[in-house]
């Protein structure tokens, strides 16, 4: 039983950092209508700047203060999607204004590669430590519960304790404020947030910067517990199924995706793995995102989808 | 001047309706086929004929089944690698296990076990589309991945999923040289080509076409969009599953399951949109785009005399594939063959203006 | 106008009631179209018009009520069905193909006469390249008809919105249908065009004998071509007789006007 309890959490913090992920996937669905399939790119991207200039700043400016480099490096990370964000929508989302859904997802595809390429070129290719002083030993809990308590890694915690948060402040920034609203109107219909004066390229940069920061974020944690790698982009792609799941336009649907997914790999690779040979990691997010999309595309939470003729 | 069509009129509806109903392209396209077939194995380097021009067949053959399902009937796939897998796994086993299976034969039956698996993966098709079926299509791509290397009956009790094949012939002609692989994948290509125009300028070519351009529409002039798309997924599928076979047995010779990965799905999707969606000539003009950009960068810095190291040039190719995409889905979304066409029709009308 | 012989009902629309979520589109329709006859259904906007068409034609299914085509009843039946029972119609957004030529719009309205086997058209010969030739016969018939053969090869999202209108008329036209349901078939037309496209509705109805039912705002043309005429009013008939009585019926002209002192 507490072999299932470990799996189980296990599953919910891998799941809190697909959620993670997955937020970046929801602001910019829910604020331009664009699928990004570059958020996995992002967050490699972000998590190279900020490994590097984590290395870097130290260096240019001789000091020796580790707390200080990463407030630095996370401050020029910052930036650094910002302008990637400001890059995206002048060449980009500016010229693709009102295009169908897929010609955007494939011009996200398109950035995706090209993320890829201009990180490893600008950063390296190399794998890259993050340390933001994150407590890696794990701790026991229940151990009234169960004979020798349940392994809980305590960075797994300030993960999920970090997500909350985010998840919070994302979510009263687009119900309780104006630039909320501009963005869920923007997500609805271009051309007719336009016509009555909403500043489409300004809306944006600011989401696709937000993104970033989440992407950000997303890095920091993935890159601190795996190290920052060009697989981190591989295992963002796995942020599609949860957004399926928790409904493209859902911030807490991505939560729950995450979790859903996380848990749900773990446990199937667990206990119904060895059936099947093993290694279902791989397919089961996807394989269950298939079965919903086929009775619930929608989502969990997310708002139907009607096609008028 | 040598484009016009002066004095070349139809007199039925069969030669108007025909491939090529310029005599200039007709012309054209005889001196290309007799330059594919006999100039180039002549004259072209066992290098050139390995490095370039087979996979640059095989994998036109593949564009080719992909784009008629995402550039004619708009079902968006990023699985096409997991296809090609079910292709060349498929015709292993064939081959393997059957005693005597002709090579042809056994290719052909990897594309129809291809059909099976992508008519069962188009299913959703029926009832989601863009991006939602790009995320099924995914689960395609895992699961066959996943199936090809921890399966045992798949790989024939290969431990690490990679298989190979030696002793190749065709009805008793041997398959060993570089120019025997090349005409056996040219031969292939052309007949396949041939085949998929003939679709797609006839009825089933134009229910894909409805489909994609606006599906109500399509129900209402009588078109099942069951039939339109599963027959999109079964076609394509079947070309891109023989591609496989062919990838594996005439390129590779052996292979794994990471040859028909997530990179090679991007890749193809690639071709299709580079080269020109809903066009048979656009997935030749990608597929030669993509396999001879990574060489000629490579090649880049020996002819300017700037060193750049290999993964650099890897990064580099992975910049400019990105920043092409982008750019051709902002200026010409029709592709090279857009490009293309347009300049012929500029060249029916030069040396005037208008 | 060279007088028709209008046959007997082929066309009933009884009780159909249609909502979306808790918008009552529709309320209690019914009325009869007859063989051969030229019937109009107007009404102001939002009155339901569009809807009582997709109703007809299989596009939405309605909570209540029947539709009868020639004595066969059909309540949930998909556009399909309804087309191959012989009803076609043209769009007021014009659902063209736009990526594909006026002649193969219109081709593919004759997809439904094709009986050439996937196998077949792959291979082309014979029987599949017969087939080709002939639809095209027909559908250079029609093109004639409508009058845009120097068209015919043009990709449909260049031309101009007049001529787009007449390749979806072609398009329904190649459908050999019985009946015709037109949707604003006159939609953003200047005088000119509107006469070219009266003439040919008019000229479909003689020459082919088709039924044709058909939403209209002008209503001078619905005054002179049209035979019978419903009036719709917020998802209600208000009005159902021949130009002349609706033109007088005093629920029909306060619907247009507001009532008046």
């Amino acid at each position: 039983m507490a072999f299932f309890l470990e799996t189980l959490f296990g599953g919910l913090m891998v799941g809190m950092l697909y959620s993670l992920i997955a937020l970046g996937f929801v602001l910019i669905y829910k604020a331009s209508g664009v699928f990004n399939f570059a958020q996995g790119a992002m967050v490699l991207f972000a998590a190279l700047a900020m490994a590097r200039f984590y290395e870097w700043i130290p260096k240019w400016f001789g000091f020796d203060n580790k707390i200080l480099a990463n407030v630095l490096a996370f401050a020029a990370a910052v930036l650094v999607m910002i302008c990637v964000a400001w890059v995206i929508e002048r060449l980009v989302l500016r010229h693709l204004v009102n295009q169908e859904h897929i010609t955007l997802l494939m011009a996200t595809l398109g950035i995706t590669y090209f993320l890829e390429g201009f990180g490893q070129t600008l950063f390296g290719s190399d794998i890259y430590k993050i340390d933001v002083g994150m407590p890696k030993d794990p701790i026991f809990v229940l151990e009234g519960m169960f004979q020798g308590g349940v392994l809980i890694n305590k960075e797994d915690l300030y993960a999920a304790g970090v997500a909350a948060v985010l998840v919070a402040l994302l979510a009263l920034f687009f119900q309780k404020t104006a630039t909320g609203r501009a963005l869920r109107a923007v997500a609805d219909d271009h051309q007719a947030a336009q016509s009555i004066g909403i500043p489409l390229g300004r809306i944006w940069i600011i989401v696709w910067s937000v993104a970033g920061f989440v992407a950000l974020v997303a890095g920091v944690i993935w890159g601190s517990k795996l190290g920052v790698q060009f697989s981190l982009s591989l295992v963002a792609l796995k942020a599609l199924p949860v957004v399926i799941l928790g409904g493209l336009t859902s911030v807490p649907g991505a939560i729950i995706g995450g979790l859903i997914i996380g848990m749900g790999e773990k446990l199937s690779e667990i206990y119904v793995g060895p059936m099947l040979g093993g290694g279902i990691e791989i397919w089961f997010a996807y394989v269950l995102a298939l079965v919903f999309l086929l009775f619930r595309p929608q989502g969990l939470f997310g708002e139907k989808i009607i096609d008028r003729v | 001047m040598l484009y016009r069509e002066n004095g070349q009129f139809k007199s039925s509806y069969r030669t108007d309706q025909q491939i090529f109903p310029i005599l200039q392209d007709r012309v054209a396209i005889g001196l290309l086929l007799a330059a594919a077939f006999v100039l180039v194995p002549l004259l072209a380097s066992n290098y050139l004929l390995t490095a370039i021009f087979i996979p640059f067949l095989i994998l036109s053959l593949a564009a080719l089944g992909l784009n008629i399902l995402v550039g004619y009937c708009g079902q968006i796939s990023l699985g096409t690698g997991a296809f090609m897998a079910v292709g060349a796994y498929a015709a292993y086993n064939f081959q393997v296990r059957i005693d005597g299976m002709p090579l042809v034969a056994a290719l052909l039956l990897g594309g129809v076990a291809s059909t099976v698996v992508g008519v069962l993966f188009g299913i959703p098709s029926l009832r989601i589309k863009g991006l939602y079926l790009a995320v099924a299509t995914l689960a395609a791509q895992f699961f066959v991945d996943w199936a090809c290397l921890r399966l045992k009956w798949v790989t024939n009790d290969s431990s690490s999923g990679s298989v190979s094949v030696a002793g190749l012939n065709v009805f008793g002609l041997p398959l060993t040289t570089p120019v025997q692989k090349y005409v056996f994948a040219l031969a292939f290509l052309a007949v396949f080509a041939l085949l998929a125009k003939n679709l797609v300028r006839g009825a089933i070519g134009r229910e894909w076409m409805a489909i994609r351009d606006m599906d109500v529409a399509a129900a209402v002039i009588g078109i099942r969009p069951v039939y339109a798309k599963l027959t999109a997924f079964a076609v394509s599928s079947f070309i891109v599953g023989v591609a496989g076979g062919l990838w594996g047995f005439v390129h590779l010779g052996s292979w794994e399951p990471a040859a028909f990965n997530i990179d090679r799905s991007f890749q193809l999707l690639f071709m299709v949109i580079i080269g020109g969606l809903g066009s048979i000539m656009g997935s030749f003009f990608g597929a030669a785009f993509i396999v001879v950009l990574p060489i000629i960068l490579d090649g880049l810095p020996y002819w300017f005399g700037i060193p750049i190291d290999t993964a650099l040039a890897s990064h580099l190719t992975f910049m400019i594939f990105g920043a092409l995409i982008v750019f051709f889905l902002i200026v010409e979304p029709h592709g090279i063959a857009r490009l293309w066409s347009t300049a012929k029709e500029k060249l029916r009308l030069w040396p005037f203006p208008h | 106008m060279s007088p028709r012989k209008i046959g007997e009902v082929i066309l009933e629309v009884n009780n159909i009631s249609l909502a979306f979520g808790g918008v009552k589109a529709l309320t209690d329709i019914s009325f009869d179209v007859r063989e051969h006859e030229i019937r109009a259904i107007i009404g102001p906007n939002g009155a339901g018009k569009s809807s009582m068409l997709n109703c007809i034609n299989g596009v939405y299914q309605p909570q209540v009520g029947s539709i009868s085509l020639r004595g066969q009843v059909f309540k949930h039946m998909n556009s399909r069905d309804v087309a191959l029972m012989g009803v076609a119609r043209t769009f007021q957004n014009l659902a063209l193909f736009k990526g594909m030529s006026v002649l193969d719009n219109i081709m593919a309205g004759r997809n439904l006469k094709m009986r050439a086997n996937i196998f077949q058209q792959a291979l082309r010969l014979g029987a599949a390249q017969r087939e080709e030739a002939e639809q095209r016969l027909f559908v250079e018939r029609i093109v004639d008809f409508l009058e845009i053969q120097p068209y015919r090869k043009t990709a449909v999202g260049k031309m101009p919105y007049g001529l787009q209108k007449r390749v979806d008329l072609g398009r329904a036209l190649a459908m050999e249908p019985q009946v015709l349901l037109l949707d604003e078939p006159m939609a953003g037309m200047n005088v000119e065009e509107k006469q070219d496209m009266s003439r040919f509705i008019l000229d479909v109805n003689d020459e082919f004998g088709t039924t044709i039912v058909l939403i209209e705002h002008d209503m001078g043309v619905v005054m002179d071509i049209s035979d019978r005429v419903v009036v719709l009013d917020y998802g209600k008939k208000i009005g159902d007789g021949t130009p002349i009585e609706v033109r007088s019926n005093p629920d029909v002209i306060s619907a247009y006007l507001g009532t008046s002192h």
